[in-house]
């Protein structure tokens, strides 16, 4: 007992030297990194003169845990793997821009970085901008930006794992019809079974099945995009379901749903809310509407603040190390080893969340379903 | 603020690429998963009412096969009962013909042997009169062999009756 508690005492040991080792080196690349980013934004800077704030952070030799932080969550037009000395290793990812000369395609390494403009348009701050032969930007230039960016090839990624590993899993089932499950197959059933059994059949009732294969999709793509958003470095890392576009499409795709499938007494209730008096129906109506909008916004904003704010936290545990750093090298080594702790527990509460989140939005919409297709019976009552 | 502002971009790839997604997995993923997940289910379901069937068939058969067990246990003590009745019946019927019967024999016996006494007796005493009656003769004889002592005699009897 005691000698493999030493063991591991040892090997953890062990582990935080190491972590805090690759901490060490990572927070001199990134100082380094810091030192071009401070370049760029000054040559930016003599560009335009609107963001001088950010430089004079930089300026001051800080680090920006902001900025640090925002950047990490917030989409891009190339997918960073690494900085190594003033080298970035980055993928660089399609932009795809629509305007009234056509649809334009090129890979986002045409902006190298942000430094130079193509064809018109010019990375700043991460967004495609438009700008004139002088480099201005065009503040009301008409164009759609359709581009593939890091979210995008993120969900894509995930969407054909969740695809490749769903199909192999139907394989296995028209293959071996009738036959108890196996390894994948098995873990996969059981999500199954707990969606339909634990979530659809009881908060939808019997008109269940309509409605299972959506829940089935969302649940799953919510989960995995989760997950694929925990892990640090190139598949994942990307923060899909932590952005509010792919949680307004989920929750748009919900409320469509329970829109169409809103039977009589559905929306009889929201229109003509039954066992009240003709003139409240003045007041009742639109509190109704704004209850039957607010559904779908709130599991916009659940998912994308819940995912959002454990990226932010693990990040900004890790920004730590490198604010101690920046005071002193040694300060930053031994905050490194609480930070790594705190973020291994953070990592584990995130592996919950992934999955606590991918529940409660197929629970909430399987309850609007429900709410849609539910009978009532107020006039045989009455 | 940048972060809550959605992406045009973003959500024109999310709608088609969900779109596709629910699309391929419901009709190749969900399908058949959930298709054979209820065949499994429905079978097992199944295998389940059979031996439900099978168990109630079973303990049927056996509350039969004890209710002919009892039946015959039943009739069995019944039989028994009967022959021992007719046992003691019988047993009872051949004390009481043989008690008669002894009865009968000793009575017959009896009345054999008072008749034979009575007979005996009758017998005797005829045989002890006519004894008597000879030996008185004798002695009479004997006595009356003189006339004196017959005269003595006379009178002597005479003498004891009186006649008034």
């Amino acid at each position: 007992m005691q000698s493999s508690n030493k063991k591991i005492f040892k090997r953890l040991a062990l582990t935080a030297i190491l972590v805090s080792a690759i901490g060490f080196w990572s927070f001199q690349s990134f100082a380094n990194e810091t030192a071009t980013d401070s370049l760029t934004e000054q040559q930016l800077v003599t560009e335009n003169h609107a963001e001088d704030h950010v430089a004079e952070v930089h300026e001051e030799g800080k680090v920006d845990a902001g900025k640090l932080i925002m950047e990490h969550i917030a989409d891009a037009h190339d997918w960073h793997i690494a900085t190594i000395g003033t080298a970035h290793i980055s993928i660089p990812l399609p932009v795809i821009i629509k305007d009234a000369n056509g649809v334009k395609v090129f890979l986002s390494s045409a902006f190298h970085h942000g430094h130079e403009s193509f064809e018109g348009y010019a990375l700043k701050e991460g967004k495609i901008v438009a700008v004139d032969a002088n480099n201005q930007i065009i503040e009301d230039a008409d164009f759609l930006d359709l581009s593939i960016t890091k979210n995008v090839a993120a969900m894509f990624i995930a969407v054909f794992v969740l695809c490749w590993l769903m199909l192999r899993v139907a394989a296995h089932y028209t293959k071996n019809n009738n036959k108890a499950p196996k390894g994948i197959n098995n873990l996969i059933e059981t999500l199954i079974l707990f969606i339909r059994d634990e979530i659809a059949k009881p908060s939808i009732g019997p008109k269940y099945e309509k409605f299972l294969p959506y829940l089935l999709t969302i649940f799953f793509f919510i989960f995995i995009n989760n997950l694929f958003g925990l892990v640090p470095f190139f598949p994942g890392g990307a923060n899909v379901t932590g952005n509010i576009a792919i949680t307004l499409v989920l929750a748009i795709f919900t409320f469509v749903i329970t829109s169409f499938s809103g039977n009589k007494s559905y929306w009889g209730h929201i229109f003509m809310p039954p066992g009240v008096p003709k003139p409240l129906w003045i007041l009742l109506v639109p509190i109704e509407i704004i209850g039957m909008l607010n559904k779908p916004i709130v599991l916009m904003i659940r998912l994308f603040a819940n995912i959002t704010a454990g990226h932010i936290i693990i990040l900004g545990f890790f920004s730590l190390i490198f604010i101690f750093g920046a005071m002193n090298q040694y300060m930053g080594l031994g905050v490194s080893i609480l930070s790594v702790a705190f973020t291994t527990f953070m990592s584990f509460l995130e592996l919950l969340v992934a999955f606590l989140q991918a529940y409660v939005f197929t629970l909430l919409s399987s309850l609007y379903f429900g709410s849609a297709v539910e009978e009532h019976h107020h006039e045989e009552h009455h | 603020m940048e972060l809550v502002k959605p992406g045009l971009g973003l959500i024109f790839w999310m709608t088609i690429t969900f779109s596709l997604v629910l699309f391929i997995l419901s009709k190749f993923a969900w399908k058949p998963i959930l298709n054979s997940i209820r065949e499994r289910e429905d079978s097992i379901n199944n295998a389940l009412n059979a031996a439900d069937e099978a168990r109630k068939q079973m303990d049927a058969l056996k509350s039969d096969n004890e209710k002919l067990l009892q039946q015959a246990r039943i009739e069995r003590d019944a039989m028994l009962k009967e022959a021992k009745e007719m046992k003691d019946e019988i047993i009872g019927q051949a004390k009481k013909s043989a008690d008669e019967e002894s009865r009968r024999i000793l009575t017959a016996a009896n009345e054999s042997i008072e008749s034979a006494k009575i007979k005996a007796l009758n017998e005797l005493k005829t045989q002890v009169a006519v004894l008597s009656v000879d030996l008185a003769e004798k002695v009479l004889a004997k006595k009356m062999e003189d006339r004196s002592a017959q005269e003595a005699f006379v009178n002597e009897n005479l003498k004891s009756i009186t006649l008034n």
